[in-house]
């Protein structure tokens, strides 16, 4: 192969790629604020609906230590979004639940009410399951109901559930901590408990000694 | 490739031809993955259709525009890098404009790289026409392939779904036929969609 050859490959390959790395900065500077601004607004519309009655948010880390911070970008920790209503009263608590479903993981934001020590609504925000199947999860309302009231009292030691959420068979729910399954979608349904469960036993023993200090930062 | 005449005169033909005659889905069987996949509903056909004809017609200017300057050896190369600069480009557009359609498209915005449609294109048509015709001919083939996809996801979302865009069609009654929007109903469909115009194409030869 002749060295001029060579040089023209490497100078076109070369030309191209700088052509498509300008482009592509350019197109991701100016999609970017958009895009996190979408991010954003997705969370906050799924915290106000996730927690019945609040009008107001505010998102909150918990650090490794345990103390609550209030959340700038960046920052490292467990994300906490509270929910006031419009007397600013603190109604419930929300945070995130991930667990491997079908194909991929399903990534939900729960809600929890102090005052019934239970998780009050769920809201899957990204799942790439099954559409007719595994996407129930989000439509059923069978399904959905289990989230109205499920238990999730934090044990008598402060450091994990009193009782493991679980999903079921389908119709054989008994305790208020179990999730009937969706018959037909049973992993993802268990992917749903397995998001809540881990996310619960580790967050809500770390929230439930900071409700005080949340309920004083209403917005 | 011969099949592509050295002519540079833009004819309706230059545009219709991906619509109907070598219709990148139903004529030229290309782009299967994407076809079957991602046509559950019809606004994701839509979606997915409109991102692939973008990409189409913008790496067939650029490909056309660099014609006389790419080596033959690194060619692939090249389109492969100019094909998924517009990906990318596509994929942070969506993701700025709507989160949900994003989502619901997941894996497959970030597959159009190897859609072989696209990069058939570059090698028959951009990289031997002036960037005009290029596109232009891109174009024809990114709407034939976009109605190709509605077709799929129209009937595949108003059987498996009982809805058309989202919204309801039928009463409470019906019972959607949940295989349709699974795997196979995309099969059945595209089966029943060639068949159709296999029909349609015998019925005017001996007519």
């Amino acid at each position: 192969m002749s060295g001029r050859n060579s040089t023209a490959m490497i100078a076109t390959l070369g030309f191209v790629t700088a052509l498509s790395g300008f482009l592509i900065v350019t197109v991701f500077q100016a999609t970017k604020p958009a895009i996190e601004e979408n991010k954003r607004l997705a969370i906050q519309k799924t915290v106000l609906e996730v927690i019945k009655g609040a009008t107001a948010d505010k998102h909150f880390i918990i650090n490794e230590k345990g103390e609550l911070l209030e959340a700038v970008p960046g920052m490292k920790g467990i994300n906490v979004y509270a929910g006031y209503d419009a007397q600013g009263k603190l109604v419930g608590v929300a945070a995130e639940g991930s667990a491997q479903g079908y194909s991929g993981s399903v990534d939900t934001i729960y809600a929890y009410t102090p005052a019934c020590e239970c998780i009050t609504g769920i809201k899957v925000i990204k799942q790439t399951e099954t559409p007719g199947l595994g996407d129930k999860v989000i439509t059923d309302k069978h399904f959905v109901a289990n989230f109205d009231k499920l238990e999730a009292k934090v044990n008598a030691a402060g450091d994990a559930l009193a009782n493991a959420i679980v999903a079921v068979k389908h119709g054989a729910k008994q305790n208020p901590w179990e999730i009937d399954a969706i018959s037909g979608a049973t992993i993802s349904s268990k992917a749903i408990a397995k998001g809540l469960n881990n996310s619960a036993q580790d967050v809500l023993p770390k929230v439930v000694p900071l409700l005080p200090q949340i309920e004083g930062a209403q917005p | 490739m011969s099949l592509i005449k050295q002519d540079d005169r833009i004819t309706v033909d230059t545009f219709l031809e991906g619509i109907w005659r070598e219709n990148p889905v139903f004529v030229m069987m290309l782009g299967m993955c994407p076809v079957l996949a991602v046509t559950n509903s019809a606004i994701n056909a839509l979606a997915m259709g409109l991102a692939t004809a973008f990409v189409l017609v913008a790496s067939s200017l650029l490909v056309s525009l660099f014609r006389n300057l790419i080596p033959s050896e690194v060619r692939i190369a090249t389109y492969i890098v100019i094909i998924s600069t517009f990906v990318t480009i596509v994929d942070y557009t969506m993701q700025a404009l709507s989160q949900e359609v994003y989502n619901a498209l997941g894996a497959f915005i970030q597959l159009i790289v190897v859609n072989c449609i696209i990069l058939g294109r570059a090698e028959a048509c951009a990289s031997r026409n002036k960037p005009l015709k290029s596109m232009v001919n891109a174009a024809g083939m990114g709407l034939g392939f976009t109605l190709a996809l509605l077709c799929l996801g129209v009937v595949r979302e108003i059987l498996g779904s009982g809805s058309l865009f989202g919204l309801p069609l039928f009463s409470e009654q019906f019972q959607p036929w949940v295989v349709m929007v699974l795997p196979p109903g995309g099969f059945l469909v595209l089966g029943g969609w060639l068949l159709f115009f296999e029909w349609l194409k015998t019925r005017k030869q001996y007519a």
